[in-house]
């Protein structure tokens, strides 16, 4: 037989299979037998069958910095993250506290700013944050819905606590690999899959449309909605046409689109046709050159007008990186005491803010032990691990941080939770963090599970696909898993 | 539909039926090289020449190789990265007008183009190309068909499979008359006469590069005579890959866009597509002949790229903010 897991290392992590050496925790009790009694050649076999179906599917994404066919296949791990019931309902519950204070915050911050008033948040916070859009100061959108697609980065502590990393409410990305990656495990491993009850990931496309549809300008029933892709060479493109094809709506660039007198039209072969609502994967800066950066040509000129206008609703709308703010993020848990009066259910990553004095001059005193982000940035890019820098790096973000103290906040490096991945020819213990996507519609839904990803890189702490990060398919079992074992049937 | 992505759909089939009449004429002419056993004396360089002159690309092609011999312009017409119409460089630009129209074209139809892509990208189809050509251009034939298969089976036929169709069919239309063409070209070796052994077998090798044989032989009974297989390339109404044939279904196609009647026209594309389309129904071999075949064929070739340019202007280009479609 295989022997995959005899050799494996528990390590001095929370490990998501094993509670300790060979003690294989119950939800992940029946994929252990499944491995158990599989040779080595159809786990090969397996992995060489997922990677061509990526392949032809043209799963990938796009690496900016590498001129050598600018293509890359996200890697996928075969093992994938189980989670059961009763842990992943105090998540969901934990995020949907968390999206509607988010929400809230928003209407609040373009309205009265009555957070800020009573001194919950210090003003500068907001003032001096690059994403604020004070243009936008009292400013409808439609339902008051600011964030209607929200990716938050959930990491899990050395006790197998979830945290908040943080909060990505501009254009998450990564929800494709989610629903691809069940439909490669659907095709890989059909039995075990059958074995547990794994919830449905499918009609997220539909749950999203339907989010899309509610926000519609004037409630209008049939709206014509359409997703802005900045382009094929995005890093994102393949999710933005599979997102665009699931949901049987147009994918359109800028150049496909014109407005005029307050309205947004597509060029069609049959002239131009009125839009209504607009799925934007393109940030604030490049949506309209008459408005925010001049040098873009991905955006529409005029889009902008034509949404203040109500003619045309946006998701996200504009002035969401507010709430994604890194510095921002710190004051989340107060934001939910402030306007739920509830206990925040998901707590975060102890954060020390450059802008606050004490905190300054702690950060400026560890930063090899700390990990240091600027407050703006994504996907890993412009953040120092302490641990693992150099000292030259490290004093390089200390000028960095002194200089500019508003861009920087710090936390403790958290030692992510491990999951068992197959790499180098045996199964070793990754580091994992989830991303679960909130939708805000009419109500608030959540897909089960999210993307899992997973450093591939033996001690590695950075889980994204640009660093050399790769993903599993997560699986939440539904509640009380009944499934119907053949030893049950026999009984 | 927008119209950037009928304009994508439109060269994404162009591409691919290009590709394959590239395998096409290539593997035709590699087995004809086997039939005649070089009667004249002809260098390497002249065999292969009425190809390269087909395609008129010769000085590009003498500039890229300095033996200019068989294996040379297998390697132009397969796998050349720099001949922007080599097997390689159709199917690169047609993967990349499929992937910006993937979620129009069906996740079938996208995966096909996909494989079809790596495969002559891959390490094996370089080989094969070099080892076995004939093998190669096999698969790539087979590979085109998968594809318009799938896309008839899997796309909803309607405006974006109308647009695909107009691709193909202009395409194979340009390319039929490029085959008849590529006959004027072949000198006859000296001592050989019209209607002899090696005219014969070129005549025949016209047809089998449109597979059109088998159905010539099933028309006419007898010898394969020069003015029958250009009456049946150009005029036949029913065989797939006549010019005649695949201007009709073009006709037909761009009228099913606009919904106007065959009858008549409602924008200029249609009116030059309805000339060549009637010109084609009434022409008789006879005209042809008297006309000249080449001259003849230059001038499909010219009103192909009108027709084109026609469908790009009433469809494609940048609409203008005045002809505001009301709601």
């Amino acid at each position: 037989m295989g022997d995959f897991f005899s050799d494996y290392q528990v390590g001095d992590f929370f490990d998501e299979m094993f509670a300790g050496p060979g003690v294989v925790r119950p939800h992940y009790r029946k994929l252990f037998a499944r491995f158990k009694e599989m040779e080595r050649e159809e786990f090969e076999r397996k992995r060489a069958h997922a990677a061509s179906a990526s392949l032809t599917q043209g799963v990938t994404f796009t690496v900016y910095d590498d001129d050598q066919g600018t293509e890359r296949i996200f890697p996928f791990d075969l093992v994938p993250r189980i989670i059961p019931a009763e842990e992943w309902e105090l998540v969901e519950r934990g995020l949907v506290q968390r999206i509607t204070a988010l929400n809230l915050f928003l209407y609040d911050i373009y309205h009265t700013q009555n957070i800020l008033r009573d001194g919950v948040i210090p003003k500068q916070i907001v003032w001096e944050a690059a994403h604020f859009r004070p243009e936008f100061m009292h400013f409808d959108v439609p339902r008051n819905i600011y964030i209607h697609i929200c990716g938050t980065d959930l990491i899990r502590d050395k006790e197998g606590t979830y945290l908040v990393l943080e909060d990505n409410a501009r254009c998450p990305s990564g929800v494709s690999y989610v629903i691809e990656n069940r439909q490669t495990m659907k095709r890989t491993f059909p039995s075990l899959l059958g074995q547990y009850r794994v919830r449905a990931v499918e009609d997220y496309s539909q749950e999203l449309l339907n989010v899309l549809r509610y926000i519609a300008p004037g409630g209008k029933t049939e709206p014509t909605v359409v997703l802005l892709t900045p382009g094929v060479y995005n890093s994102a493109y393949f999710e933005h046409s599979f997102l665009a094809r699931s949901m049987g709506i147009e994918i359109v660039e800028g150049r496909d689109l014109v407005a005029q007198e307050g309205r947004v039209f597509m060029r069609t072969t049959m002239g131009l046709k009125p839009v209504d609502v607009i799925y934007r994967r393109i940030n604030d800066d490049f949506l309209d050159p008459q408005v925010f950066r001049k040098d873009s040509g991905l955006g529409v000129p005029g889009l902008v007008e034509a949404c203040r206008d109500g003619n045309v609703s946006l998701a996200n709308s504009i002035g969401t990186g507010i709430a994604d703010d890194k510095a921002v993020y710190h004051f989340v848990p107060k934001m939910i005491r402030y306007y739920l009066s509830e206990d925040p259910i998901l707590a975060n990553v102890s954060t020390y803010l450059a802008t606050v004095k004490e905190d300054l001059s702690y950060i400026l005193d560890h930063i090899p032990e700390l990990v240091i982000k600027a407050v703006n940035e994504s996907g890993g890019y412009g953040m120092l691990i302490g641990p693992q820098a150099t000292k030259a790096e490290c004093e390089s973000f200390r000028e960095r941080v002194k200089r500019n103290p508003r861009n920087y906040i710090a936390q403790p490096v958290v030692p992510l939770s491990r999951a068992p991945a197959f790499c180098d020819d045996s199964m070793q213990g990754r580091h994992v963090d989830l991303r679960p996507f909130i939708l805000s519609g009419e109500k608030v839904t959540i897909i089960p599970g999210g993307l899992t990803r997973v450093a591939l890189q033996a001690g590695s702490l950075v889980v994204n696909s640009s660093q050399g990060g790769g993903s599993k398919d997560t699986w939440i079992l539904e509640a009380e898993d009944g499934a119907i074992g053949f030893s049950d049937l026999t009984t | 539909m927008l119209s950037r992505v009928a304009d994508s759909l439109y060269w994404m089939s162009r591409y691919i039926e290009r590709a394959e009449n590239n395998a096409r004429i290539a593997g035709v002419h590699l087995q004809l090289l086997l039939d005649l056993t070089n009667p004249s004396g002809a260098g390497p360089q002249q065999q292969w020449d009425p190809i390269i002159s087909s395609l008129e690309e010769n000085e590009f092609f003498s500039s890229l190789y300095d033996n200019p011999d068989g294996k040379a312009v297998i390697d132009f017409v397969s796998l050349q990265e720099k001949n922007p119409n080599s097997i390689h460089s159709c199917l690169t630009l047609a993967r990349e007008n499929a992937r910006t129209t993937s979620e129009q074209i069906s996740s079938e139809m996208w995966e096909q183009i996909n494989r079809l892509y790596l495969f002559v990208k891959s390490d094996p189809a370089k080989k094969l190309a070099r080892t076995s050509p004939y093998e190669f251009f096999k698969l790539i034939i087979a590979g085109s068909h998968l594809f318009q298969g799938i896309t008839d089976a899997t796309m909803t036929h309607g405006e974006g499979w109308d647009f695909i169709r107009i691709g193909k069919l202009l395409e194979r239309a340009d390319c039929t008359s490029r085959i008849l063409d590529v006959k004027y070209h072949i000198l006859l070796p000296s001592g050989e006469k019209v209607g002899g052994n090696v005219d014969t077998i070129q005549w025949m090798s016209v047809l089998r590069s449109c597979s059109a044989l088998e159905a010539y032989r099933k028309l006419y009974v007898g010898q394969v005579a020069p003015w029958k297989v250009a009456e049946f390339v150009i005029t036949h109404a029913d065989f797939p890959r006549s010019i005649r044939f695949s201007v009709d279904s073009l006709d037909a196609a761009l009228h099913r866009i606009s919904g106007s009647s065959e009858t008549h026209y409602a924008n200029e594309v249609e009116r030059l597509s309805g000339r060549l389309r009637s010109d084609l129904d009434y022409v008789t071999i006879g005209d042809i002949f008297k006309f000249g075949l080449h001259e003849y064929l230059e001038q499909i070739q010219e009103r192909l790229v009108e027709i084109a340019h026609g469908m790009h202007e009433s469809y494609c280009a940048n609409n203008e903010v005045e002809n505001l479609a009301t709601e």
